[in-house]
């Protein structure tokens, strides 16, 4: 669009959100038997899509169909596009077999965003389990990077199985810092794994965080939301405090078809990342 | 390092907080300091089992062995959390092994001894009993969590 009488130059017109822009595969890489992630790059003429913490694009594989997949990538590099997906339909295993130059139709970024700026010198306590890490991943990265404005770092993963972790490399080298508490655990494990087993929740209940002065982010399942908001909230945590992000089928991704509906929220707009408090009660109606 | 009385480190060991001191007394009366290295057992299951364990510091590993499986570990237990309730029950057995992951530094409370503590003083068998309910309740909870396998193909995102 341009401003005919201002005499300034033309300012570039947004995307259309129902138009897909073509991005390039630069990268397809195995996390675990399941879960790839997908690095992708601006075709020529495309603009990077910066985007904030706890985002989401639609990715379109041409003449398959369209996913919604949470951003799992740095903030601060939004030149490169990352996404951590798990193969479980016909979309997502076609994205699992594109290669390198490969292109892939990209909407977004959509949807409400991590509250990392308002939580400035406070602790950060956030609670992942499986893929769930994936959105929270952005967070990690935002967080380490501006780390001087925020109180303890708390990152709590729960995992499958040991093959099943997440992220496993950067996992040790956020642990190998002497600024962020990182704590690991799984659900099932042979007598090999050296590490935790139980469920994540029960990590919470030994966390060193200040309930009185922290901001909690929960990705997963929403049973494992449930119950970790529970045990935050042992903790001394408010509901208004703890923010989550919420997975439903998201189509058009801008309000309009009603598919994610949750309540009288629609989880594309209105979320993924929602203030616990306002949907806490929705998680008791088995209707939504 | 600094040697701490029993008395001090029941009084900071989460379980314990806020425990009357007369109690904390009683408890101390039945403590002894262990260390146990990687891979020692804590128990095995099938013996009698007249003690639980406060731990202090490191990791062990509750397991049970599955024929054609090996050994399964089924929950991790470390320093701040207490090991073992079988003290508490007929035919005071133990359903699992309990083996040293690491280094464990804890206290060895003895379990005859504080049941007959606990049946002649009645607040600290209640204290007790609300104590060892809610880590029950906890570990329940955790394993009902673990039996929804929550990480399977429907959490796909």
């Amino acid at each position: 669009m341009t401003t005919p009488d201002s005499g300034t130059a033309p300012v570039a017109a947004p995307p259309d959100p129902m138009w897909p822009e073509p991005f390039e595969v630069r990268q397809v890489a195995r996390e675990t038997g399941d879960t790839f992630t997908l690095t992708l790059v601006p075709k020529v003429g495309s603009q990077p899509h910066p985007f904030a913490p706890g985002q989401f694009n639609m990715l379109y594989v041409f003449g398959v169909g369209e996913v919604p997949i949470s951003i799992s990538g740095d903030p601060d590099r939004p030149e490169l596009l990352v996404h951590t997906i798990r193969a479980v339909g016909a979309t997502t295993r076609a994205l699992q077999k594109l290669k390198r130059g490969d292109q892939v139709g990209v909407r977004g970024p959509f949807g409400t965003r991590w509250p990392v700026d308002q939580a400035h010198g406070q602790d950060i306590v956030l609670v992942a389990g499986g893929i769930g890490l994936a959105p929270i991943r952005p967070v990690v990265y935002h967080v380490l990077r501006h780390r001087a404005l925020y109180g303890r770092v708390v990152l709590l993963y729960g995992a499958r199985t040991p093959h099943d972790i997440l992220y496993a490399r950067e996992l040790r080298d956020w642990r190998g810092r002497f600024d962020a508490e990182v704590e690991v655990t799984v659900d099932r494990a042979t007598i090999e794994w050296q590490g935790g087993v139980g469920v994540v929740t029960k990590l919470i209940q030994r966390s060193p965080f200040d309930p009185s002065s922290a901001v909690a982010m929960i990705c997963g399942p929403e049973v494992m939301i449930r119950f970790a908001s529970l045990a935050l909230e042992k903790r001394g945590m408010t509901t208004a405090s703890i923010h989550v992000s919420m997975e439903r089928n998201m189509k058009c991704a801008v309000g309009l078809c009603g598919h994610c509906q949750l309540g009288p929220h629609f989880v594309c707009k209105d979320g993924p990342v929602f203030r616990y408090e306002r949907i806490e009660p929705l998680f008791g109606l088995r209707e939504v | 390092m600094t040697i701490q009385s029993f008395e001090k480190v029941l009084a900071e060991h989460p379980f314990f907080k806020g425990l009357r001191p007369e109690h904390l007394d009683t408890l101390v009366g039945c403590a002894a300091n262990v260390r146990f290295t990687a891979g020692d057992f804590l128990f095995r299951e099938g013996q009698r089992i007249d003690h639980f364990w406060v731990i202090r510091e490191g990791k062990v590993t509750v397991e049970v062995f599955v024929p054609n499986k090996g050994e399964v570990t089924i929950e991790t237990v470390e320093g701040g959390e207490v090991l073992g309730w079988s003290w508490l029950f007929p035919p005071y057995k133990a359903h699992f092994d309990a083996r040293a992951l690491t280094h464990v530094r804890a206290l060895s409370l003895d379990g005859a001894c504080l049941r007959g503590k606990c049946e002649k003083d009645t607040v600290l068998g209640y204290e007790f009993m609300r104590r060892f309910n809610q880590l029950i309740v906890e570990r329940l909870e955790a394993t009902r969590m673990q039996l929804l396998d929550l990480y399977g193909d429907d959490d796909a995102r």
